[in-house]
């Protein structure tokens, strides 16, 4: 065992195979996947290594070489049926434990949700009224639970040094947690496919001391002290506005640009038309489908119940300024 | 032109000389509208391979755009519709059909002395069924192509307002593999009513080959497996064309239930790809090495119990999904009861090759390549049936991996072990040996260099399904990049040795020496048995078979084998017509029995060889109680396999000493 505890000990760095382990399950995982791994070297050296073996004992020497007629060998097929199914069950009974730890967060977590959207991560943290954050910041070696859902399609929240995923689904809750052992910031992969960006679906988690996330969570999550000149531009990146929308002129995407667009008049796809001002802004963001411009097609998300009246005036502030 | 047969299609007509199925008529319709189960075999066969390299080319775009971080090569939206029709190519119009329909069709009905499935004309509406979906699928890219993956998972598949914008295009995609599915449960029903109804004489169930085995347990899973696919894509098509809330939750379905849907067809399909291809491998492993299979019952059983097995194991592809943490327990343990029947065969197949007369040719080089590769397979998804580690490596490029060398490492290199095998029976024309060999390298590096790369990606957090992975932070993108670029190279590497496959295949149906042999490698199975390439109704006189599949010439009788009671000097199985021109040959039989003599003291050497191994065997027991006592259990197994080897080893080479 002692040799385990090394192999532990030397993973909290990136290994070969395994990127740092910067949270308390991630070195069960390892300690498991380890043990398959060695296994796995084991039985392929055996498999491949007596196959070598036999290609070349055996190689063909002449047309008429004698073989063996052998049909069988009960002892040796009994052996290799149950020492495997012996090691099998070590391994479903050790992946088990450390799953069902994975499973059920500890009581007293500090409570995260995350809302996913294509092609973004949200984080609220409900005690301290935050929402709409778009880095989370985490306390060192205490455990956090996430309490989430998607607000479209499936996705999955993937944090490779922390060794935890889990699905975001759009009509039930899933939880995850974790405890991390070490300051950074970390990845965080959407690993269920989910579309055009897919690949950009990222976000970070901020491990930081027990003072500075107090710090952060009393400045309403880095939000708050912002002036609305500061808070619209953020809350336009976070929303993930410029996955469809550029802020330049004459850049088509998914919908239309914005820049210079504020107070000009644009034409439905009923044929009618609509001019620009702040209440087409608010409608556009809450009820999205209502008045699609002409040669759109009817795809953006609502923002209802998601954007505060502070940021959807700072956010109407902006999209105004540009030019 | 050989006279045109009765519709029972009797076989006792005369049939001229250097007549063949492939001769026998002619032009487009006679291919097109032939119930022989060879044609629609060959006919099968090209275009799998044509799909194949469509797929391929595919495949190299992908691993063209993953060169670099950022998305040079296409958009979002266009990669995630070559990685899409990459998947649905390969899977629905490739590997399902490839070994059961092309390969199976030709070979089954040879290998039970049979003139015919049982239902020729299913057989030919399975391919034209094939066809059919196929164009669909094919017109899915014109309709827009799909971006939903290979899995069409809701609700991004059934929910034009969140999820994909391909339109028109998933009904079509949706209905073209709804309608392969047809042509799949269609060859199933006919291989399991053939293997039941219209074996040989004298071939019970445990003297047929094991790739008869093989397909029989595919043909079981298709027919049970494949409606409820159809079902889903059914459901699925409702609710996306009528608006019925089934698996999406903007109209009160449920997604995940999609996913249990999908993976009950979806998981045991793994298995319609991979037991074929170990059907394959137990031929090759025989016939290549002139040596009876090792444990021909527990692969035989296997087969059936991975079949079985196969059904039950689904929800292991669901462990992040959210279902019931009872149910991902259930899941994780019978998963693992799956790598026992696959384990067995591995380890029958390597024991298989001791003491044969290996002949390194090119199917037994892809036969070996199986081995190496599929044993990398099999071991990784120890990773992924194990839940704590599963959670990590899901859906990453550790999955990815790990399909592809059961895929591809598994079924693709057996079927191309296959294709070598049989392709001399089937052409009736040689392909260049040294080509083959250089080929097979090819592929074996540039698979291992392609795929094993993925290892480490995907453990180190690689997710798959990614048009770019810039987002990452710096030092994971530097490895991501570096081992992306490896597998890039790599891919390169396996496509050039594809091609060159691809040409001197080619090369060979115009320019390749004919064989001369009905049975070039020695065999024993019925179909080396008939002429080469086959007439059209493929055997002279029904052939009847009296001794196993494995039973060949060269295995030396020790008094123990089956059949070591009956005459030694007659053939295995008898053709009636074969058996009269050997009457015409005394000359030839008498040069046969003048060999025997020579032989018999090596026999005897022999014998005396098997008593020392057998003396040193009952030895064993003791020495290993001691051993086990003190190791653990997995050494103790090497322990006994190695002292084994060693044991036999030495045996031999005291034999040889003694000889000099």
């Amino acid at each position: 065992m002692s040799y385990m505890q090394t192999l532990l000990a030397g993973a909290a760095k990136r290994t070969f195979w395994m990127p740092e382990t910067a949270a308390t399950q991630a070195e069960n995982v390892d300690g498991i996947f380890y043990f398959i791994y060695w296994l796995c070297v084991f039985f392929f050296v055996l498999i491949v290594g007596v196959m070598i073996y036999f290609v070349i004992k055996y190689r063909r020497r002449g047309a008429h070489d004698r073989t063996s007629d052998i049909e069988g060998n009960t002892r040796l097929e009994i052996a290799w049926s149950v020492i495997p199914s012996v090691l099998l069950l070590v391994m479903f009974m050790w992946g088990f434990r450390d799953w069902m730890s994975l499973n059920v967060a500890p009581e007293g977590a500090i409570d995260v949700r995350v809302t996913a959207q294509r092609w973004q991560w949200n984080y609220a943290l409900p005690r301290h009224g935050c929402d709409g954050v778009d880095e989370l910041r985490v306390p060192i070696n205490e455990p956090v639970k996430l309490t989430m859902s998607s607000i479209d399609v499936l996705h999955s929240f993937y944090v490779p040094a922390f060794r935890v995923k889990k699905d975001a689904l759009p009509n039930r809750y899933t939880v995850l947690w974790f405890n991390a052992t070490k300051l950074g910031t970390f990845d965080v992969f959407c690993t269920e496919y989910c579309g055009t960006k897919h690949s950009t679906m990222y976000s970070k988690i901020k491990v930081v001391t027990r003072a500075e996330y107090d710090k952060w969570t009393k400045s309403g999550c880095g939000m708050d002290n912002l002036s609305p000149k500061e808070l619209g531009p953020k809350i336009f990146k976070m929303r993930g506005c410029p996955a469809c929308h550029s802020i330049k002129k004459g850049v088509k995407g998914t919908g239309p640009w914005l820049a210079g667009k504020y107070g000009t008049i644009e034409t439905l796809a009923d044929g009618s038309k609509v001019k620009i001002d702040d209440e087409y802004i608010r409608e556009s963001i809450m009820n999205p489908n209502a008045k699609v411009v002409k040669g759109f097609g009817p795809v953006m998300p609502t923002f209802k119940g998601r954007i505060t009246p502070k940021q959807m005036n700072a956010l109407i502030d902006y999209i105004k300024s540009l030019k | 032109m050989a006279t045109v047969t009765t519709a029972n299609g009797h076989a006792s007509e005369h049939h001229e000389v250097g007549s063949n199925y492939l001769n026998a008529r002619k032009g487009v319709l006679s291919w097109l509208f032939t119930l022989d189960h060879k044609r629609i075999g060959v006919m099968y066969l090209a275009g799998t391979l044509f799909f194949f390299m469509i797929g391929g080319i595919l495949a190299l775009l992908v691993r063209t755009e993953l060169l670099t971080p950022a998305g040079d090569l296409f958009q979002g939206d266009t990669y995630n519709r070559v990685f899409t029709l990459h998947g649905a190519i390969m899977v629905f119009i490739f590997i399902i059909p490839s070994v059961p329909a092309a390969l199976g069709n030709f070979v089954l009905p040879l290998m039970l002395g049979t003139k015919d499935v049982a239902f020729p004309r299913i057989n030919l509406l399975s391919f034209w069924i094939w066809m059919l979906g196929t164009a669909f699928l094919l017109y899915s890219i014109i309709a827009g192509s799909v971006d939903t993956g290979w899995t069409f998972y809701t609700p991004y598949s059934s929910d034009p307002q969140v999820g994909s914008q391909a339109g028109s295009a998933i009904i079509w995609a949706l209905m073209g593999v709804f309608i392969l599915g047809f042509s799949s449960i269609l060859t199933g029903v006919n291989f399991i009513t053939t293997v039941h109804k219209m074996r040989a004489p004298g071939m019970t169930w445990t003297k047929m080959p094991l790739f008869i085995w093989g397909i029989y347990a595919t043909a079981v899973i298709q027919v049970l497996a494949t409606p409820v696919l159809a079902i889903t894509l059914l459901l699925l098509t409702i609710e996306r064309t009528l608006g019925i809330g089934i698996f999406d939750p903007a109209l009160g379905g449920d997604p995940v239930l999609f996913q249990h849907f999908f993976w009950f067809y979806s998981h045991p399909a793994v298995y319609i790809m991979i037991l074929p291809g170990m059907a394959i491998i137990s031929e090759l492993v025989t016939v290549h090495s002139k040596k009876n299979i090792f444990g021909y019952k527990p692969i035989a059983y296997s087969s059936m119990a991975i079949a079985i097995i196969s059904f039950l194991v689904w929800g292991h592809h669901m462990f992040t999904s959210g279902q019931s943490e009872l149910a991902s327990t259930v899941f994780s343990a019978l998963t693992f009861a799956v790598a026992v029947p696959t384990a067995i065969k591995v380890f029958s197949w390597v024991a298989t090759l001791y003491k044969g007369s290996i002949s390194l040719n090119t199917p037994m080089l892809y036969c070996l390549s199986f081995l190496f590769l599929f044993t990398i397979g099999g071991l990784t998804g120890l990773f992924c049936s194990t839940l704590a580690t599963d959670i990590h490596i899901h859906d990453t490029y550790f999955v990815v991996a790990h399909f592809h060398y059961v895929m591809m490492g598994g079924t693709v290199i057996a079927f191309l072990g296959g294709l070598h095998h049989w392709w001399p029976k089937m052409t009736g024309r040689w392909y260049n040996e040294n080509w083959g060999r250089f080929a097979a390298a090819l592929v074996f590096i540039g698979f291992n260099v392609t795929f094993f790369s993925q290892f480490v990606l995907g453990s180190q957090g690689m997710p798959r399904r990614y048009h770019t992975y810039h987002s990452a932070s710096p030092d994971l993108k530097a490895i991501f990049t570096k081992w992306h670029q490896v597998s890039t190279v790599g891919s390169y590497i396996l496509a050039a040795g594809l091609f060159i496959t691809l040409f001197y295949l080619l090369h060979s149906l115009f320019r390749g020496k004919k064989v001369a042999e009905k049975n070039p490698w020695g065999a024993k199975s019925l179909e080396w048995l008939t002429e080469t390439p086959p007439i059209e109704h493929n055997f002279h006189e029904e052939p009847v078979c009296l001794h196993g599949p494995y039973d060949y010439d060269e295995i030396s009788p020790d008094g123990q084998g089956a059949g070591a009671d009956e005459d030694d000097d007659s053939p295995l199985y008898l053709d009636k017509k074969t058996e009269a021109k050997k009457a015409e040959e005394p000359k030839a039989e008498e040069k046969k029995a003048e060999e025997k003599k020579a032989e018999e003291p090596k026999a005897e050497e022999k014998k005396a060889e098997e008593k020392k191994a057998e003396e040193k065997k009952a030895e064993e027991p003791k020495a290993e109680a001691k051993k086990a006592e003190a190791k653990k259990a997995e050494e103790t197994k090497a322990e006994e396999k190695k002292a084994e080897a060693k044991a036999e080893a030495k045996s031999d080479d005291e034999a040889d000493k003694d000889k000099k």
